[in-house]
């Protein structure tokens, strides 16, 4: 498998470590004592999309440059459909998502 | 019971001409002293060396052959037919094909940790001095006691494991099992370390072809032609594929000769390479390959690796792996002498051999007839050719001399350790010693289905080719697209290699495509001779020992999906994948539903197309090589101080440090602690991981990734911190130590360094990428030494420049800061302690580890001064009530640590929330407390469980675990650390800790779990 990454190019998937669902960047921003708090935690932890389709991913290059990248794969082809760093698409998904 | 049915059945007898030495001479020249071994010449226009004979052994029987053999082909020219024991029933086999697809000859190569089992004969370069030996037989390969399993088949068919030997129940561990698994399998592998080295590679390319036949070479070359870069792979030791076993010519020269002249092209360009001996064994996502070049067993006992595992990355792949031929299933078609026409024909054409000395095809394809007819050109003998279609079906020429039978079959054979006699479906007999079958060719798809092809079955050429649903940058041509003519096939290869190298961005020119004709290649979709069944079986995979019956077993047990079936009859799970079986048990499986082959479908192929060695994919990664061990730079230091290692992670780590007259590990641990609590002890602690974290928002980061604040420490102080994951369990502890405003140095536990630093970026990177924070890990950087004891600071006068900066109002309790040692040596200096005593950590540049090691013994001979290793830090955190490795066990909150205080509730952090999750703040939940042996001296254990006294020791009574346990020379007694249900509330009471893997229960009292020095004044001293 071959990540595109941004920065460098294709390289291997050996280099990376994978770090679960995209949806992880999604951390509620609720205050302590909110009602809600603990069960949206518990569904931010535990609850994961098991989509036949495209997947959005995390991907860090540990053994490269160590960016943390969004790759959404499709899990039927493996076909990797976009590679974008986490750092500039991740700002504005926990902006939109947690604050609407 | 076979042999007496057909008894009675033979009418006319063909003989093969007589002359010379008598027939059964004839058929075993191995066994006649009269005839001349076929070692010494070969027939003309062999592809083997003649001027390099090369000396071999087979069961030690001394034999010859020449350079270019392969042991196949070496063992036919020596006479032996007879070369393996089948898997199951321990069948007499021979040699059945000429390439990787072999079942049968599986032979152990060597001896020792040199033993190579299950090496397929066909695929093997002769070389001098190899050392072969048959399998699977108890006794001699020809007279194999275990062969009596033949005679108990009817209790052996699919499944039994599952229906026969059942009872008594308790035989089948005992009893049937053992005995079953000596009795079946192939090789016996040797348990020493392999001792040959096998390398990884990288390679790149825009266009890969696979296979170097007829169709391979053409589309390499135009590719190459056309500018780009190729990586032509094939599996045999040269070019050519089923040129070098056929009699072709192309562009008016011997296909062989046009294989060398493309080769030698091909050779000279700079951006390309072929790679013989290297089989393509995988095709993965995105253009990765994995191909194994095999460098043979001679080059490996030279020094040369044995095998190189590459991984070839490429933009386009050309799949010309060709295809293989199937055999045709009739009663008792398993007998050595009868082999694959094509093989036949390799062995005649390419070898110079002829693997019988009568010989006789039968066959549903025209290929056949090329067969008899090479035979016959090289003046061999043939008998008959046998079809089993009908005359106007076929196309293939007649040949002079040769009988020619139509819509007739092989029903049965004869002969004990090798072919003698045919049956004929017209009730003939007829002698022979070579049966030359001709099913069908099979498209080689595997890689294909690597790639989520899907073969579908095309009648027309009774075969499954690749469907069109796979990948885009795979292009199968030639006889692996199902194209059999040789002109089709090269014009094929042509084009093919030209799009591919257009789809990489070259145009250049490719020239003509190759021209040759192409032989007839009609075929009819015909596997199992129905009136065969009184016979005897059938057998469909050779290498399995499955047959016809089991097949149709199977389905009337109800497996009926070609998967099930394959599962329950293991049909194609042999280490060939079933190459030359599974078209013949499907279509049989079909039959039997009443169905077609096209509904039923076929299994899939997996990696590896051909089966690799372990070791193969270990590459140089073996033994320690694997996980490299990490030495700190004071190691050597503390070798020469008597210490031993223990490991730590990847980290050796001094265990203890044994001093004159210690003969035992206690001695020298107590008198570290002794030390230690009573003058002062060093403790290389380099190995704790070491996060530089700087930036503008450096506190705020920190404030969220642990569970205390981090933000309120100040300029110059050290705060211990707790991390926790985001489901509230504990993750880590460490220290933060803060230089500047926006600069802290983080310390984690040796174990989860590298997890703590993923987590960081993850936090930072995927949570709060607005935040100016950056940071690196400095583990390596820094050599750090703890020093503790009442003498800590005495001692630290002597090696920092400036003693009036660590007294202890100027430097006390938690504070940190950049000093100079030994003379003007940058150093960093923590005021913290793990053990409980007045404590410092100084940090250098880890060139100066082991110099600092020696320096601090030295300056402290005086004081007393000791090494001590991890086992005495352990002792000395217990004795403190520290948590470590047993109590951070990813199952922990902080409040079952009695950390829970120190958690803040006023900002958010990892883990704030879901830490307060009711069931992790249950009363009922087990809390840290310390323990004591009522007697004060019976041994501790960790991983006790905890049980009120006189209660039941059962799982619903459990009340907890021993996590850490120690004897403390402080108490003078054995002390423990645990979980305890309501553990704080039941101080003093008196409870079992029982360890019924050890058969032990001690009486243990209760405490609080700081042992020494609850107050910490000795730390603020």
């Amino acid at each position: 498998m071959l990540i595109d990454h941004p920065l460098l190019g294709p390289r291997d998937a050996r280099e990376f470590t994978y770090l679960g669902s995209a949806e992880r960047l999604a951390r509620p921003d609720v205050a302590r004592d909110d009602a809600d708090a603990i069960t949206r935690f518990h569904d931010y932890v535990y609850l994961r999309e098991n989509p036949a389709g495209p997947h959005r991913e995390l991907w860090l290059h540990a053994h490269g440059d160590r960016s943390l990248l969004i790759v959404t794969r499709d899990t039927r082809t493996h076909d990797v459909l976009s590679v974008e760093l986490a750092r500039e698409a991740g700002t504005a998904e926990t902006e939109s998502e947690v604050r609407p | 019971m076979t042999d007496a049915t057909l008894g009675t059945l033979g009418t006319l007898v063909d003989r093969p001409r007589e002359s010379g030495p008598t027939f059964r001479e004839r058929l075993w020249p191995a066994t006649a002293t009269s005839t001349q071994p076929q070692s010494a010449t070969r027939l003309e226009g062999a592809l083997v060396d003649t001027n390099r004979p090369l000396s071999f052994t087979f069961d030690g029987r001394r034999m010859h052959g020449f350079a270019g053999d392969t042991l196949a082909s070496a063992l036919i020219a020596n006479g032996q037919k007879l070369v393996a024991r089948s898997f199951k029933y321990h069948r007499p086999r021979g040699i059945l094909t000429a390439g990787s697809e072999e079942p049968n000859a599986l032979v152990t190569l060597g001896d020792g940790a040199l033993r190579e089992t299950n090496t397929r004969a066909t695929v093997v370069p002769l070389f001098d001095g190899l050392a072969a030996r048959s399998q699977n037989h108890v006794g001699s390969l020809r007279f194999d006691a275990m062969a009596a399993a033949d005679l108990a088949a009817p209790m052996l068919g699919a499944g039994f494991y599952y229906k026969t030997f059942m009872w008594p129940a308790a035989f089948w561990e005992k009893v049937y099992e053992p005995a079953i698994r000596r009795a079946a399998g192939l090789g016996a592998i040797s348990t020493e370390p392999d001792p040959n080295a096998y390398d990884h590679a990288f390679a790149h390319c825009d266009v890969l072809v696979v296979g170097a036949g007829p169709a391979g070479l053409a589309a390499a070359r135009a590719a190459a032609r056309a500018g780009a870069s190729v990586i032509l792979a094939d599996e045999d030791q040269r070019v050519g594929g089923r040129l070098l076993a056929d009699t072709n010519m192309i562009d008016d020269v011997a296909g062989v000769s046009w294989a060398d002249v493309v080769a030698g092209e091909l050779d000279s360009l700079p951006r390309t390479r072929v790679m013989t001996g290297t089989t393509v064994v995988g095709a993965f996502d995105h253009g990765v390959h994995v191909a194994i070049t095999d460098h043979g067993h001679a080059a490996a006992r030279s020094g040369a690796p044995r095998m190189t595992v590459t991984r070839i990355y490429a933009k386009q792949t050309i799949i010309a792996a060709g295809a293989t031929e199937r055999p045709i299933a009739f009663a008792n078609n398993d007998r050595p002498g009868i082999m694959m026409a094509s093989a036949v024909r390799a062995y005649v054409n390419r070898f110079g051999v002829a693997p019988g000395t009568c010989t006789v095809v039968y066959t549903a394809t025209d290929d056949g007839w090329r067969t008899a007819r090479d035979l016959v050109d090289r003046g061999q003998h043939v008998a008959a050719v046998i079809d089993a279609r009908p005359k106007d079906d076929v196309s293939a020429p007649s040949i002079d001399g040769v009988e020619e039978h139509y819509e007739t079959h092989v029903v049965s054979t004869r002969g004990r350790l090798g072919l003698t006699t045919l049956l004929l479906s017209d009730g003939r007999e007829v002698f022979c010693d070579c049966l030359a079958v001709s099913g069908g060719w099979n498209p080689n798809v595997q890689l294909t289905c690597h790639k989520r092809g899907r073969p579908k079955w095309r009648e027309e050429i009774a075969a499954f080719v690749s469907s069109a649903k796979g990948d885009a940058a795979q292009i199968p041509i030639g006889a692996a697209a199902g194209t059999f003519g040789l002109g089709q096939t090269l014009k094929d290869g042509h084009r093919a290699g030209v799009e591919a190298a257009t789809s990489s961005g070259f145009g250049g020119r490719a020239g003509d495509a190759p021209a040759a004709e192409s032989d007839a290649t009609g075929v009819s979709a015909f596997f199992y001779v129905g009136e065969s069944r009184r016979y005897g079986r059938a057998w469909l995979d050779f290498q399995n020992d499955v047959t016809a019956k089991d097949i149709g077993l199977a389905h009337l047990e109800g497996f009926r999906s070609v998967e099930h079936a394959k599962r329950y009859t293991t049909l194609g799970m042999a280490t060939d994948q079933g190459k030359t079986a599974n078209v013949l048990g499907i279509s049989l499986l079909a039959e039997a539903a009443g169905t077609t082959i096209a509904e039923t479908g076929t299994t899939i192929y997996r990696p590896p197309y051909t089966p690799v060695p372990i070791g193969a994919f270990a590459g140089r990664a073996r033994g320690k090589a694997f996980r490299p061990t990490r030495k700190t730079a004071g190691h050597d230091w503390a070798a020469d101080a008597g210490a031993s290692f223990v490991e730590a992670g990847a980290w050796l780590r001094a265990e203890w440090f044994t001093r004159d007259g210690e003969t035992h590990w206690r001695q020298s641990v107590d008198r570290e602690v002794n030390t230690v609590r009573n003058a002062v002890g060093i403790c290389d602690v380099s190995t704790l991981g070491k996060i530089d974290v700087q930036g503008r928002d450096a506190a705020v980061f920190l404030d969220r990734v642990y569970a205390n604040t981090m933000s309120s420490l100040k300029v110059g102080r050290t705060r211990y911190g707790l991390m926790l994951r985001e489901d509230g369990i504990v993750f880590d502890d460490g220290t933060a130590a803060r230089f500047r405003e926006d600069h802290f140095l983080v310390t984690t536990t040796t174990a989860n360094a590298g997890r703590v630093f993923e987590h960081l970026e993850f936090c930072h990177q995927g949570l709060w990428p607005d935040l100016d924070v950056r940071f690196e890990s400095v583990t390596d950087h820094w050599f750090q030494v703890a020093i503790a004891g009442p003498s800590a600071r005495a001692l630290l006068e002597r090696v920092v420049d400036d003693p009036a900066s660590v007294t202890n109002d100027a430097f006390p309790f938690m504070a940190c800061g950049e000093t100079t040692v030994c003379g003007g040596t940058p150093a960093r200096l923590f005021r913290v302690s793990f053990s409980g005593e007045l404590g410092y950590e100084l940090a250098l540049p880890s060139r100066f580890g082991a110099s600092l090691m020696a320096r601090l013994a030295k300056a402290g001979a005086d004081l007393d001064c000791t090494p001590y290793g991890v086992e005495a830090l352990n002792v000395l955190r217990i004795e403190k009530g520290h948590v470590s490795g047993g109590e951070l066990n990813g199952q922990t909150t902080a409040r079952a640590l009695g950390l829970g205080r120190m958690v803040s509730d006023r900002k958010d952090c990892i883990g704030g929330v879901l830490r307060n999750r009711p069931h992790l703040v249950s009363d009922d939940d087990p809390i840290l407390v310390g323990f004591k042996p009522i007697d004060g001296e019976s041994e501790l254990t960790a991983g006790a469980h905890f049980f009120a006294t006189g209660a039941e020791q059962i799982t619903a009574n459990d009340e907890g675990h021993m996590t850490s346990v120690c004897y403390s020379p402080t108490l003078g007694s054995p002390i423990g650390l645990g979980l305890l249900l309501r553990g704080p509330d039941r101080i003093g009471e008196t409870v079992v800790a029982a360890d019924p893997v050890r058969n032990r229960a001690v009486e243990v009292e209760v405490c609080a779990p700081h042992f020494f020095d609850p107050e910490g004044a000795r730390l603020r001293g």
